[in-house]
């Protein structure tokens, strides 16, 4: 239960770093999802993401930055099994679900939905 | 943002003249809408996270894979009713950041541009918005993982 | 008759003989829905692209105003017409359907009085007897090209402005009843290095400026002399703008008297989604050629000046990060 708040509070977080982004710094939603990313893939280099992923759950692993850190996490995991060329076996390792999920999904919802306007 | 430098003179007073005459994004306003929506959606998806470990015998570690699906279907029906677009109005980035906010990117994509046929519209657009986070998604990972892999051959950390 | 460095006057006083427009869901039910001829609740309007709508309701609202003025077409020597769509697929379509002969512009969001300054050209100069004007946009195809996909979920600030989806179109003659064009002004290009696409009031203002100014020092006119001055799409932002820029420089107008269209074909409390207001060719078309002109006819306005604004922008010059260029087409139409 405890973990449910945290995962409410550090999600909810992450989103108005994004939002400051986008209001203040005026990114497009595009510019301010990309540095989201490559902010997680640096925390992830740097050994912290995967702690706050431990104490925030989903609220960690929910929000986008948590892209960057997996493509990271999943480039290390096998460069420790296969040696360099793990780096570009492994990047899409652990985000596989999400992306081939989102393109799946999104094709299927291409065939029965028109934009609604 | 444009460089104030690029500016003439006449360009810059204009500038100042039509700032104090626009009304200025509810930013406060904004990042709480945004707290409360992007909160949710991950607690919910703890709670998914936490129904699939007890129910599906998942464990903590790879249970993050069921409910990004989950989220992501969730999200890809909500953007084919056209109901994401109306409830991201409201909530800005909190309906942007989360892994919904992405599987939007790309269904929203990929529906708009069905009319231009499945092959070059659908499949050659589906990416338009969401293209660049995994492009620099992947790169940068790529670049962290080879810096680290330099500092462990140089017997560093 | 050439007057001063940007205007004419028209001297043999080119007529409206008729006007048709067509709207949809958000311009039905919005304060002007009853000035509109044809009102769609669907987007889509029974085709299968917002595109196709859009070519529709351009075909419509010229069928219906020749419908109105009694005119066959095949006596109809010009048919001026423009869009915010990549090519002018809507007007240059539309034309294929009609059958008249055609000249496409592209005027972004001035395009609706561009065409009819050119009609008037046309009519004046004895060169055809009926040309017919006009101008479409479309909520869902201009977002589609100039912005996001519809169904993606971005934010848009309190500055942004709603596409309006309809289409004007006016015939005009060189004899019969109805508002006569007088005079018209051609804006220059006017780019106060604004950048953002989702504040186009701020950056279109000061040319709606200019060319207004423009106007009344070249016909040696006061700002009295007209009854209505409209601007095309400035919106709430520029509209205020346009208004107290034109009193520092010495123009005093009142919000009676100084009106925008893109204010006055939505009701923004109602339709709080349209933010600032109105925007596209649609905007000025469907307002002028339906409530004003209707106004007119009816005895309530006597002399309108209508200037229709547009940002010749191109989302690739804006990712190259190039600023807004602006302009603005006055046009006198008097009863």
């Amino acid at each position: 239960m405890e973990k449910i708040i945290w995962a409410f509070i550090v999600g909810g977080s992450i989103c108005v770093i994004g939002q400051i982004m986008m209001d203040v710094f005026k990114l497009t939603p595009a510019h301010t999802m990309s540095t989201l990313v490559v902010v997680g893939a640096i925390l992830g280099g740097l050994g912290l993401y995967e702690p706050l992923v431990k104490f925030a759950g989903a609220g960690a692993t929910v929000p986008i930055s948590s892209f960057g850190n997996s493509l990271l996490k999943g480039a290390l995991e096998e460069l420790n099994e296969h040696g360099a060329i793990g780096v570009l076996i492994g990047i899409f390792k652990l985000t596989s679900a999400g992306i081939s999920s989102a393109i799946i999904f999104g094709f299927i919802a291409s065939l029965i939905f028109k934009p609604k306007g | 943002m444009i460089k104030s430098k690029s500016l003439n003179l006449e360009q810059q007073k204009y500038k100042n003249f039509a700032q104090q005459r626009e009304p200025k994004r509810p930013v406060v306003t904004n990042c709480i809408k945004a707290f409360i929506v992007g909160g949710s959606i991950c607690a919910f998806g703890q709670l998914i996270q936490y129904f699939y470990i007890n129910n599906f015998g998942y464990t903590e570690k790879n249970a993050g894979d069921p409910t990004a699906a989950t989220l992501i279907i969730i999200s890809v029906l909500l953007t084919g009713l056209g109901v994401y677009d109306t409830i991201a109005q409201w909530a800005g980035a909190g309906t942007a950041v989360p892994i919904t906010g992405f599987a939007n990117t790309i269904s929203s994509a990929a529906i708009e541009h069905r009319s231009e046929g499945y092959v070059l519209g659908v499949g050659g657009n589906m990416f338009k918005v969401a293209g660049p986070v995994i492009v620099f998604g992947t790169f940068s990972a790529f670049a962290v993982a080879v810096i680290k892999m330099l500092i462990n051959y140089l017997g560093g950390m | 008759m050439v007057k001063g460095n940007q205007s004419f006057i028209f001297q043999s006083k080119p007529v409206i003989i008729s006007s048709a427009t067509v709207g949809g869901p958000l311009e039905g039910e919005g304060p002007l829905g009853e000035d509109i001829d044809i009102l769609y609740d669907d987007p889509y309007m029974g085709q299968d692209s917002f595109e196709k709508a859009e070519k529709l309701m351009l075909e419509q609202a010229a069928t219906k105003a020749l419908e109105k003025a009694g005119v066959s077409k095949y006596d109809v020597g010009l048919f001026i017409s423009g869009d915010l769509i990549n090519q002018i697929i809507s007007s240059s379509f539309a034309a294929r359907t009609i059958g008249i002969p055609y000249l496409g512009i592209y005027g972004a969001c001035s395009s609706s009085m561009e065409g009819l300054s050119i009609a008037a050209c046309f009519v004046d100069g004895q060169k055809v007897r009926y040309v017919l004007t006009g101008a479409s946009s479309h909520n869902n195809s201009a977002e589609k090209q100039y912005r996001y996909p519809n169904e993606y979920g971005a934010q848009k600030p309190p500055t942004s402005q709603w596409t309006v989806t309809g289409a004007g179109v006016c015939l005009l003659a060189s004899q019969g009843n109805g508002p006569k064009v007088t005079a018209a002004t051609i804006g220059r290009i006017v780019d106060m290095g604004l950048t953002d696409p989702f504040n186009m009031g701020a950056a279109m203002a000061p040319a709606a400026v200019d060319t207004i100014e423009a106007h009344f020092r070249d016909l040696g006119i006061e700002p009295d002399y007209y009854d209505l001055i409209v601007t095309g799409d400035l919106g709430a932002v520029g509209h205020k703008i346009a208004l107290d820029r034109l009193k520092e420089n010495g123009t005093n107008l009142s919000e009676k008297t100084f009106m925008d269209c893109g204010m006055m074909i939505y009701d923004r409390e109602k339709q709080p989604q349209v933010f600032a207001g109105g925007s596209g060719c649609a905007s000025s078309a469907v307002t002028i050629y339906g409530h004003l002109l209707k106004r007119m006819k009816s005895g309530q306005l006597k002399k309108l000046l209508a200037v229709a604004t547009g940002a010749l922008h191109s989302p690739l010059s804006y990712q190259q990060k190039e600023s807004i260029p602006c302009i603005a087409h006055a046009v006198a139409i008097e009863m």
